[in-house]
């Protein structure tokens, strides 16, 4: 009975198992990805840069259909070119890095809202707005491991100036220049991650997987490695048993993965160990030293 | 051989000068205090020291220094407290000359973290995340990074700001064991009896230089009078500078 229900899906259908594998894929880049944008304050960048990949998604459908190749390079190219272009004009002027995000995201959505209302139709875009896990064929689902795999290789590269520069940006100036290639290569990951989220979850809701998990992590721990594990497993657990209910009930799959990760989302924020509601209202006796 | 060169230089913010026309050296090995009212330049001038401002107009030399012989620890430092890192991990970026992108953290660089944490008498704190330290513990932490930078020269702006007098003596005692081991150390300060007790060398500073040289000559009522009249004009329609009227005004 349990077994029917939990594991019983997997091991029937086998779109199931590729939703599955594709999920585990993002949890794992996914979520570091999302600790970093949360500890660097720019959880709403990730929201904002998921607008910016829209339109050149869009472009890429009108080129060739509802081939997940074409709208994953447009939306590559477009979130490349806006977190790039943000990126140069935050660094080179004084304004700051989301001033300068929300002008170029803004121009890119207005492109392709334009584009899309000029030349195409809008009932397989939804397609792109919501994703469809239980959709994947092998190439999207290779695509999609791929982009993880190049994911976790860059963070290795990138781990340490991205560490640095989090906490004191001025010191790493002052002994290397890897600060801000290091920062550039975070935002190309950032794109990389909702692209590849998309065609899973939809535009509107990829950055979700990176971020609730990331919410979730703080509530649990204050070291950074911890929080990353925490963030990867609370994200594939989100993924896991969002596709079982997703499968038992009549709820589409990417929003019943998101439901499943801002339920966990609560109960850390009521019972975490680190700053939960509960542990704050009733604290226990304070301690000696 | 001097450690630093300055040639007339003149440092700034959007093409106003904040220093304006210093010219002069600093000796190796030099203990030297820079001094001067708020707004006088100070910050500005250790800025371009370091190099994350670049002089509006002439030119400091680093003596053959690389960027990363020199040690700096900002006023202000942007640190976000709140990150989740360790005193130890916080500590270690000062190998970053050594360890790089991903150099590994051997038992020697363990042994050296160790030994700058305890000299800044912070032992035990190695696992505190930083956001849960105190202002001076902070400042503790961050004299132990400049310790394992292991620079030649080492600058430090107003690092004894609300620092309580403990912390002080300690740090302080720090920078003369600094001085002893011949790294050149620069310090902007605003407590003139430290300067007198401490420093060997003095530049009052007030926009532009008003006197440099031994401590006991320069640390006069007369100078200090001067620095503390410094007008600190922002003037929005300001002339092009001509050249040398206000260096050699203050001179």
């Amino acid at each position: 009975m349990l077994y029917d229900a939990l594991i019983g899906p997997f091991t029937e259908f086998e779109f199931m198992r590729r939703a599955l594998a594709a999920v585990i894929a993002l949890a794992l880049a996914g979520a570091p990805i999302g600790v970093f944008l949360m500890l660097r304050r720019m959880s709403l960048v990730g929201d904002a840069m998921a607008h910016a990949i829209l339109p050149g998604a869009a472009v890429g459908f009108l080129l060739s259909g509802l081939n997940l190749f074409a709208m994953t390079a447009g939306g590559l190219i477009a979130g490349f070119a806006v977190a790039i272009l943000a990126g140069v004009v935050a660094r080179s002027t004084g304004l700051k890095e989301d001033a300068s995000l929300a002008t170029f995201y803004l121009a890119s959505l207005a492109l392709g809202v334009t584009i899309v209302s000029i030349k195409g139709t809008n009932i397989d875009l939804l397609h792109v707005l919501f994703g469809n896990i239980l959709a994947m064929d092998d190439q999207t689902l290779l695509v999609v491991a791929f982009n993880a795999t190049v994911t976790l290789l860059v963070l290795a590269v990138i781990y340490r100036p991205l560490v640095i520069e989090s906490v004191d940006p001025l010191f790493l100036r002052t002994v290397s220049r890897a600060g801000g290639p290091a920062h550039l290569a975070f935002l190309a990951l950032v794109v990389i991650n909702l692209v590849n989220g998309f065609q899973a979850l939809g535009t509107l809701l990829a950055v979700g997987l990176m971020i609730l998990p990331a919410g979730i992590a703080r509530f649990w721990s204050r070291d950074l490695t911890a929080m990353i594990c925490i963030a990867v497993v609370a994200a594939a657990v989100s993924g896991y048993a969002g596709l079982v209910l997703s499968f038992q009930t009549r709820v589409p799959s990417g929003p019943a993965i998101i439901l499943v990760a801002t339920v966990i989302y609560i109960v850390s924020v009521l019972f975490g160990r680190v700053g939960g509601v509960v542990r704050q209202l009733f604290p226990g006796r304070h301690l000696e030293a | 051989m001097a450690a630093l060169h300055f040639h007339n230089v003149t440092l700034g913010y959007d093409r106003h000068p904040a220093v304006h026309h210093l010219s002069g050296e600093v000796a190796r090995g030099a203990l030297v205090a820079v001094i001067g009212p708020n707004g006088a330049g100070k910050s500005t001038l250790l800025r371009g020291i370091v190099g994350i401002l670049k002089p509006l107009d002439g030119s400091i030399h680093l003596g053959g220094l690389d960027a990363r012989d020199v040690a700096y620890l900002p006023q202000s430092a942007e640190i976000d407290r709140s990150f989740p890192i360790s005193v130890f991990d916080f500590v270690s970026t000062g190998l970053w000359r050594g360890t790089g992108l991903f150099g590994g953290i051997g038992n020697t660089a363990r042994g050296k973290i160790l030994r700058a944490i305890a000299a800044v008498g912070l032992s035990g704190f190695e696992n505190r995340p930083i956001g849960t330290l105190s202002g001076g513990q902070m400042q503790r932490v961050l004299f132990a990074r400049v310790v394992l930078q292991d620079a030649s020269l080492i600058v430090l702006d107003e690092p004894f700001n609300a620092i309580d007098a403990k912390t002080t003596t300690d740090l302080l005692a720090l920078v003369k064991h600094w001085h002893g081991e011949g790294r050149t150390v620069l310090a902007a300060l605003h407590d003139m009896e430290m300067v007198r007790n401490h420093f060997s060398e003095t530049l009052v500073l007030a926009r532009g230089p008003v006197a440099w040289g031994p401590t006991a000559e320069v640390l006069t009522p007369e100078n200090l009078m001067v620095a503390m009249r410094m007008c600190e004009a922002f003037d929005d329609t300001a002339a092009a500078c001509a050249g040398d009227d206000i260096g050699s005004r203050a001179a």
